[in-house]
Order: structure tokens, then sequence, then C-alpha cells
């Protein structure tokens, strides 16, 4: 399909704007744009037919089931949209005086309250855009804390090796050196080697419960409990949150900073890779360290922004963070409340063992013992076997209009699918994704050749990813 | 109460019976009791949709929504023309995941290509990434692209938004490397200062804003040359609609051009999401963080889009990336590409030429006021600095009462005087309104 | 591909081949590339960087993955094959040719494998 640019008609065009009204003003000839930028010339009804057409080559949650692991694609309510679309919220400039964003910064202490008892923390900031960015300030309230100690000597994080491959890279960015902790055959974290890993030179450890391979590490405690006694703090990857909440909490497992990703479990869109908010709550410890501004109560019934605060790591990104998906986030709690929030775990948890006992009979479970809100497939024997990899089944997936699973994680797992049906599922479309599994499964049997074909029915078909990335072009060439 | 699980209860009993169990806690038998939270949280009741949107109604109903804005400071009241958001409100658009299966994202892929493109088009930089979280961020992790083991000291000029250089300095502390700032002069940032200031063995990079915080144009072109000649980056943070009329990045000699999207099409909506921009030279390429697109072919030799130069990030370098970001903010991205796809290059440099005229005007108007002369005399765009014979913050009651946002009230070292704003949306009526309103707090 | 008998090789998959001024050029077994698939750039170091015997000194990306090159010897990089920059896929069809570094001032190094004695090793790591 045609490229915007590629609908452009020298002196087509939108008219948009008045004539000035007011005496034009002219920049000295050294500072004038020489060459106009070449945008597209269209008119309306282009611009409306291009993304029409770009949107009907796009799968989201709303075409169809979207079991992506780890990335938990819940459907997107859509009141939540027309509450961030309220012109009370979208129309807010973030420099407007206290008294005449009261409702704004109540939407931030509201949902900073709700999360803060749902994750069992004291406060909590909104300024971070995504998770991996809430991993980056998490770390450093803990850097400003052994800092602040004149504990300096804390210079490693440690990290399960089954984490997502932000952890790693947040606490290299952080400063940190990433001492990797192995997993045990049961998946879960190897409790003798962490023992063994941790002690003075600890800051912290980093860890996703339930985890990666979607099984929740039952030896949290003494986790949590070997780190303190070394001296570091223990971070909570809230990725994996939608498994257990309202059900158990972090701040209860011994965890003193967390992140939540509030596109992942509080149900606001993704948007094809953001905006989403990655908002980090902590325990009374770190709250001297919690980036500035921050919003709370005035004591008179009303809410204001505290911007004095001396041992604060500073700010994380302008303003107050993503406000309108907190907007969303905040919607969402709100609707579904005390009882709603424990029932979506635990109706995640139970698609997601009711789909994989229906898988069990021909794919092989990474970890075969009941799992939390996700499950990994290996076709490591398919492999050998049949020739058929994780890449093949995900791409036959395709044409049976379901989003494949993520693929090739965790690296702990060999050919690996990682599955999360999420709660908003209806058991119809599990019994309908598990019979598409099946008939791939029988395809790898009977004809594997037409697997490493697929997929045959999308806009476009398996690209040469290698061709892209020797000779990158990144933007569009436009012919002389 | 809400919720969103469709399966009845029946069903919900019979996946359970068929998989043995018989009740919800059976599924949680993995936790230890001790961790297991044992009462019902303590938040209110859930409610059904009519009643949560009327919640939010109520809380949006707090806030004052002004007709007239003279306030920017990092966020610009710019007008939106109708089919951005008719467009941004797809569902496909809204509800897809980062495109990794490219056979059914081609439409999230080609429209971040696009906007690379465009992007590459208005900074007349050689490659764009896919976006990163905002302006000041972006501008953080351009000055991360630019460190090494050898070259480690991060100058940025104290006439940048306060904001984004406190992003700066956290991102700074995280990594423990030095930030220095280079001194402002008469509004604009001292390159006499910098040119002593900069260390020729350590100096990794050079940030200055375009235009800078207080609205005043700066000498790119020869902090550009200061930079180099010490061997360091020079990166500009660029206001978006000013690159329709002002001489781009590329052409002064910015390594790194970045900037806050937000004026191209996205709403105030109290600070976020809005959008970073990112653009490089080629030989930094490899260097951007973040999402990129490219072009490549299908089996059938289609053309068609994919995630490319992943190589540099996070899920495969893990703590070797060159930074940890995995997100993009595509939908903020599209936004601005439909914006530039709508207003084009003739709009766009309307919408510069309006703002900068009616900026002018407004100061003009206002220095005719005894006390509200401006501070600086250098050119500028679409704001600038006045006094005040009267405290800020009550003239700015005043106008709040008559439903107009004024300009900005300055800190420290510009205690008392104001920072103002127009855009094209700001009409003369309203500018002469503004004016009147000033005249008659002033003269009181 | 048969490992040439007149090269040298490390226990991480480097081939070292060593040159008459006392330098050697540094490149990966067809082993390595074939393990790592397409290769899509290489990050070579610089001319003048110092390199350390058992550290790494470059890396290869594929298209999902990322391999750090080990450097045999402690030494200085004299020169780089900067054909590599633009053409990577030359280390995937011919990976004894395709040089990645010669590197000279040479004052230590790994422990080098024979040729029969590498074969010995990859063959292990196939199962």
């Amino acid at each position: 399909m045609k490229l915007i640019f590629e609908r452009s008609i020298q002196g087509r065009g939108c008219a948009i704007l008045p004539p000035c009204d007011v005496p034009v003003t002219s920049l000295p000839e050294a500072m004038v744009r020489k060459e106009p930028p070449k945008l597209p010339q269209v008119g309306e009804i282009d611009l409306s037919r291009h993304y029409t057409q770009l949107m009907k080559q796009t799968h989201g949650v709303n075409d169809g089931f979207y079991p992506l692991g780890s990335c938990t694609m819940k459907y997107n309510p859509r009141v939540n949209e027309e509450a961030a679309a309220l012109p009370g919220f979208r129309r807010i400039h973030p420099l407007q005086p206290e008294e005449t964003v009261q409702g704004c910064l109540e939407v931030l202490v509201t949902a900073e309250e709700l999360l803060c008892e749902i994750t069992g923390m004291d406060r909590m900031t909104f300024q971070p855009a995504a998770g991996a960015h809430g991993e980056l300030t998490g770390l450093l309230l803990i850097k400003a804390y052994h800092h602040h100690r004149q504990d300096t000597a804390r210079t490693k994080i440690l990290v399960p090796d089954s984490a997502h491959g932000t952890n790693p890279a947040s606490a290299a960015m952080a400063g940190y050196q990433v001492v990797s902790i192995p997993s045990g055959p049961d998946g879960c974290v190897d409790v003798e080697a962490l023992r063994k890993a941790a002690g003075p030179d600890t800051a912290g450890l980093m860890l996703t419960n339930p985890n990666t391979v979607g099984l929740f590490d039952r030896n949290i405690l003494e986790i949590t409990q070997i780190v303190h006694e070394a001296g570091g703090l223990c971070y909570y990857d809230g990725a994996n949150l939608n498994a257990v909440m309202g059900i158990a909490r972090p701040g209860d497992m011994g965890f003193d900073v967390v992140h939540l990703n509030l596109h992942k479990t509080f149900s606001t869109p993704h948007g094809g890779g953001g905006p989403g908010s990655g908002p980090v709550g902590c325990k009374e410890l770190l709250v001297p360290y919690l980036p500035i501004p921050l919003a709370q109560r005035d004591g008179a019934g009303g809410y204001r922004l505290d911007w004095d605060r001396p041992l604060t790591i500073g700010a994380v990104k302008d303003f107050y963070g993503n406000f309108l998906v907190v907007a969303r986030a905040l919607t969402y709690i709100l609707t579904l409340g005390r009882e709603g929030i424990p029932e979506a775990a635990e109706n995640a948890v139970l698609n997601c063992n009711y789909l994989m006992t229906r898988l069990k009979d021909v794919y092989d479970m990474a970890f075969d013992t009941g799992c939390m809100h996700e499950f990994v497939i290996t076709l490591a024997r398919q492999k050998k076997e049949l020739g058929v990899t994780a890449m093949d089944v995900a791409k036959g997936l395709l044409d049976h209009g379901i989003h494949p699973p993520t693929m090739y994680f965790p690296l702990i797992v060999e050919e690996a699918l990682m599955v999360e049906p999420t709660e908003t599922e209806s058991r119809e479309t599990l019994d309908e994704a598990a019979e598409a599994f099946h008939e791939i499964y029988r395809t790898a049997l009977s004809d594997p050749e037409l697997l490493h074909q697929s997929p045959l029915h999308t806009p476009v078909r398996r690209l040469d990813e290698v061709a892209a990335a020797r000779n990158p072009r990144l933007q569009y060439h436009f012919p002389d | 109460m809400g919720s969103y699980v469709p399966s009845t209860p029946a069903q919900r009993q019979q996946m359970l019976e068929s998989m043995g169990l018989s009740s919800m806690e059976d599924l949680f038998r993995q936790l230890p009791e001790e961790v297991l939270l044992r009462r019902p949280l303590n938040i209110p009741s859930g409610c059904c949709e009519m009643e949560a949107l009327g919640k939010m109604e109520t809380m949006a109903a707090k806030n004052t929504v002004f007709s007239s804005i003279f306030r920017g400071a990092g966020a610009y009241d710019h007008y939106i023309p109708a089919i951005v958001k008719s467009v941004t409100s797809k569902e496909e658009f809204l509800t897809a995941y980062t495109p990794y299966q490219a056979e059914i994202s081609q439409g999230v892929l080609q429209s971040i290509f696009e906007y690379q493109t465009m992007i590459c088009q208005l900074t007349a930089m050689d490659v764009s990434n896919a976006s990163v979280y905002d302006g000041a961020t972006a501008a953080a992790e351009a000055a991360a692209m630019c460190r090494d083991r050898r070259r480690t000291v991060t100058y940025a000029s104290a006439a940048c938004r306060p904001m984004t250089l406190r992003v700066l300095e956290t991102y700074c502390f995280s990594a423990g490397t030095p930030l220095v700032l280079i001194p402002e002069k008469e509004g604009r940032t001292d390159l006499e200062a910098l040119k002593e200031l900069m260390d020729p063995a350590a100096a990794a990079c050079v940030y200055l804003e375009q235009p800078n915080f207080y609205g005043q144009l700066e000498e790119m072109e020869k902090a550009a040359g200061i930079a180099h000649q010490a061997g360091a980056k020079f990166i500009a943070g660029c206001n978006p609609i000013s690159l329709g009329i002002l001489t781009p990045p590329g052409e002064y000699g910015a390594d790194i051009a970045v900037g806050e999207g937000q004026p191209l099409g996205l709403p105030l909506s109290f600070g976020g999401p809005y959008l970073g921009f990112m653009a490089a030279k080629s030989a930094l390429t490899r260097k951007l963080p973040g999402r990129i697109v490219g072009e490549t072919t299908d089996v059938d030799g289609k053309r068609a889009f994919v995630l490319t130069l992943q190589a540099r990030e996070q899920h495969i370098r893990r703590e070797k990336a060159s930074s940890n970001i995995c997100s993009n903010q595509a939908l903020c991205a599209m936004t601005a590409a439909v914006y530039l796809s709508a207003m084009g290059a003739q709009g766009l440099a309307q919408a510069a030429a309006l703002s900068m005229s009616k900026a002018h005007y407004l100061a003009a108007e206002l220095e005719k006021i005894p006390g509200f002369q401006r501070k600086h005399q250098g050119e500028f765009f679409h704001e600038f600095v006045t006094g005040s014979p009267i405290e800020p913050e009550a003239l700015m009651k005043s106008l709040e009462k008559e439903g107009i946002l004024g300009g900005l009230p300055l800190n420290g070292a510009y205690k008392g005087c104001i920072l103002w704003c127009c855009t094209e949306k700001n009409t003369k009526a309203q500018i002469d309104r503004l004016v009147s309103i000033v005249k008659e707090v002033a003269e009181k | 591909m048969k490992n040439p008998a007149d090269l040298l090789y490390t226990k991480s998959h480097e081939w070292v081949r060593k040159l008459e001024d006392g330098s050697v050029q540094v490149g990966l077994t067809d082993y390595a590339q074939h393990q790592l698939g397409d290769l899509v750039f290489i990050g070579l170091p610089q001319e003048g960087d110092a390199v350390t015997a058992g550290e790494s000194f470059c890396d290869a990306e594929s298209v999902k993955a990322v391999s750090e090159v080990y450097s045999p010897v402690t030494g200085t990089v004299l020169a780089i094959n900067e054909e590599l920059l633009d053409h990577p896929e030359l280390v995937n069809e011919n990976p004894y040719d395709a040089w990645f570094v010669q590197i000279g001032e040479i004052t230590g190094e790994e422990e080098l494998l024979g040729a029969a004695e590498y074969e010995e090793l990859a063959a292990k790591e196939e199962k």
C-alpha cells in the first residue's frame, strides 16, 4: 500500500488556520529556514482513507485473541477513553495554578491511595512513563537511599536469569553491576545461589512474582529476607501483578519498592507501543527520595503539589507523568473496586490454567506444575523431531486470526512460547484458540513445510529481517 | 459492581471442574499462606459504567478550563485539526501492542516509518527513532548516546527549561557522570563562558534549546562549533512548530535533534502523555535508543515494514543495552504524523508565523504599560519575559477571574517576572482584552 | 567447512592467524558464524584501542542476537577490516577470509588450540 508521501500532490492541502489578524513579524534572514520540509500535501479525505487502510492492517485487542505473554493484553474498556477525553482533563495546562487543577490532583491522589492499598506500599509517584522507566526510577530510589546512608559500597543488583531484559538494562543505566541469579529446575529462584550472591556489595534484588514462567515463587519471604539481611532492598517488577492483585500484595512479600504497568494490569490501551504509565510505589523508608513534584492532600480538603523534598532524586520526566493514562486506570479501578480487582486476578489465573490444560495433551509445558496468569510452552521436542519451531507455530496462529504468544522468552526455556490469555477472554474464545493450537499441531505432524510457509493469509508474509538490518532504510527516499 | 470478565459464574465453575478443582482458591495453592491478603482490599466497592464516569466527571469539573491561554513553558495550546483525534481514536491503533508480529502490524509499522520520515524532514537529520517518552527524557537519552568511557561530561545551558534540566540531572546522577551548567546572559546561553568551561578531554556533549526557556533564539551554529572544537557532540532541543520557519538543526551542525512533540496535535492533558522526538546524524544510528522501523520486503517481494536494528535493545543486550527503553509513544507519534500531514509544510509555517506574530504583538502592547518591559532584547519566537510592576500571582488571579490563563510567574533570578506565550489560537481580540485587563489591574 | 590447519583457535570460537611481523589477525570461526546465523552488523573497535586476552573487544549482531568476540591476545589494534562495516555477510560467506582486526604489540595470549583440537571442541558443543 502507498505511503502518505506517495499520495501527496503538489498544491493540495487542508484549510486549518485563519489569516493573521495582527502585524506580521519576520525573522532575520540568517534564521529563516531555506527549504521547507517535505511534508505530505494531502486533502482530508486522503488522510482519512490512508489511515483507515492502515487501521485494517493492524491487529488490536478488539480484533481478536491476543495472548501475548507478559504483556497482559486485556480488553481496554471504552468508558476509560470517555473519561480521558473529558475537556476538564484534556484541556488543562500542566502549569495552571493549583486551585484551578484540584480535579487533576484528586485523580493523582486517589489513584495513588487505591494503588498503594493494592500493592501494600506507602506512597507512589506517577512520573515514570512506562515499566522500564519505573524500573529506573525505583532503582534510583534504592541508590539514593544507600548514598544518603553513606553506604556506597553497594554496587550490585541481583537479577534472576528469567527476568525481563529491561531489569538488567535498567540496573546498568542506574550505574549498577548486574549479578545474574540462576533459576532452579522448578523455574524459581535458586535460593542457595541467592544466599551466596547476597552480601555487603548488594544494593538490591529485582524480582517479578509470579515470574516470567508464570509461577509464584513460594520462597518469596525467604528470598526477600536474605536480601534484607545482606542490607539490600527488594524491587518488585509489577509486570505480572494481574495474577495476584487483591489476593496477595508485594508489600506483604517483603518488597520495598514496586512499579506497576497501568497499560497492562489496569487496562489502559497499549497504543501500538505507548503511551503507557509505570508508577512507582515504595515503603516509608524510600519516600524521601521520590521524584518531584508529588501530589498530595493539603489537609484542608484540597490537594497540592509538593516540590519541597530535599532528598528527592529529582525528576525522571516532565510534569506529573502520563496523566491521561492515570485517569483511564483510575476509571478502571473505580469500576472494578474491592470485589472486581481480585475477581479479575482469579479469572486471569482460571483462564490461563484452563487453556494450559487444554493444550497439555499435545504441547510440552516448560513447567508443568499449574500456572498463574501465564504459561510457557516449549517446542524443543518438535524442533528436534519435526523441524517445527516456536516461530512456525506463532506464524501459523496468524492465519487463525490469533496474535501469537510471546516468542523466545524467557531465555531460560528453549523454543519458548509464552501464553497469557487474561481474564477478559471468554471460555468460547479459549476453546477456539485451543482448537487452533491443535490444528497447528496436526499440521506440524502432517505437513511441516506448510507451517514454515505460514502465514499465508496476512497482508504481508514473513519478512526479510536480515536485509532490513544489514541495509537499514529508515525513512522514505523521495524521488528527485 | 463493574466487571469485564465475560465468563458466567456457571461457566467458571465448569472450567474449574474440568480441571478437577472445586474453587478459585484452589488456583492459588502455589502461594504460601503467609503472603495471602485474606481480607477484602480497603478500597471502595466497584460500580457500573455510568457511576464510574460520573465520578470522573465530578473530578474533571473541579478543574478550570481556560478559554484563553497565554502560558507555555513546555506545553503549548495549539489548534488541533479535527481529523487528528478521529484517526488516533481508531480502536485498532489504540489497542494494539508493540508491532512484534510484523505480518499483522503493517498499519502501526508503516505509520511509524512515515513519522520517522517526517521527523527527519522537520529536523533535516538523517535518522529518527520511533519516539521516546517526552522532550525532557529525549534530551537525557541523547546525552547518554554521546557519553563513553572517556567522554563523560554533559554541558547544558542554564537557559533551558528547568524541568528538562532536572531530568538531565537525574539521568546524570543515575549514570554517575557530571553535568555542567553553562551560565545564561541576557536571556541567552553565554557562549564565551561555554568556551572557557569546555574540557576537550572529557566533554561528551553540549545541549541547548531553540528557542530557549525564555523564548529567545540562540546562536546555535556558533554553539555547535564550540562543541565540535572540543570533540563533543551538539544536541539541539527544538520546538517542532518553530521548525516550520526556523533553520533546522541539521543545517546548523547538530549531531542529535530532540524535542517535545506535544505541540504537534497533542492536547495539554495536564502534562501527558506527550512525545519525545529524537533524530540524529547517520553515524549515530546504532546509538539511538528505542524502537526503529525499517523498510524491507516479504517472501513474495512485497514492500513491508519491520522493527529493525533490534540488537541495540535491552531484550537482546540486557545490561549492555544503550538504554532500557522498550516502548515508544506510538499513538502520540501517530498523532504528530497526522497533524503534520493535515498541516503540510505550509500549514506548519503558518502556525509558526501566527504564533510568533501574535507573541510580538502582545509584547509590543504590554510594553506600552509601565513596568511590563521585556527583559531581553534578543530575537524571540512565541515566548518572552517581561517585568511586572505588581506581584505576578495577584495579576494572574485577576486574569483567572476573566477566564484567562496569563503568563507564567517565574522564580529564582527572574522572581517578579512573567513568561508569556502566544499561539495561533490567541486572536487579536483575546490579546487586546488581556492587555486591557493587565492595564486596569496595574494602574489600580 | 574445514577449519584451516594453519590457524589457531580459541575456546570462545575465534580464529587466530599469526603473521610474519609478530602481529595476528582475528576472526570468527565457521562454527561460530553458523551458530549466530546471518550477521547484520559487526561493532569493530578503533585502531589504537588496547585489547586484553580473554576480554571482549567487539560484538557481532544477528537479527535477534548479539554475541561478544573475545580477544585471543593482549595488545593493540593495528588495523580493522573496514569492509565488514558495510558487508557483515562476508563473515557468513567466508569466515576465514573475513578477519575482524589485526592486533600487534602483543604482550600475552590465551591458551590457543590447533585445528583438530578445536574441531573436537566444536563437535562437543554441537551436541
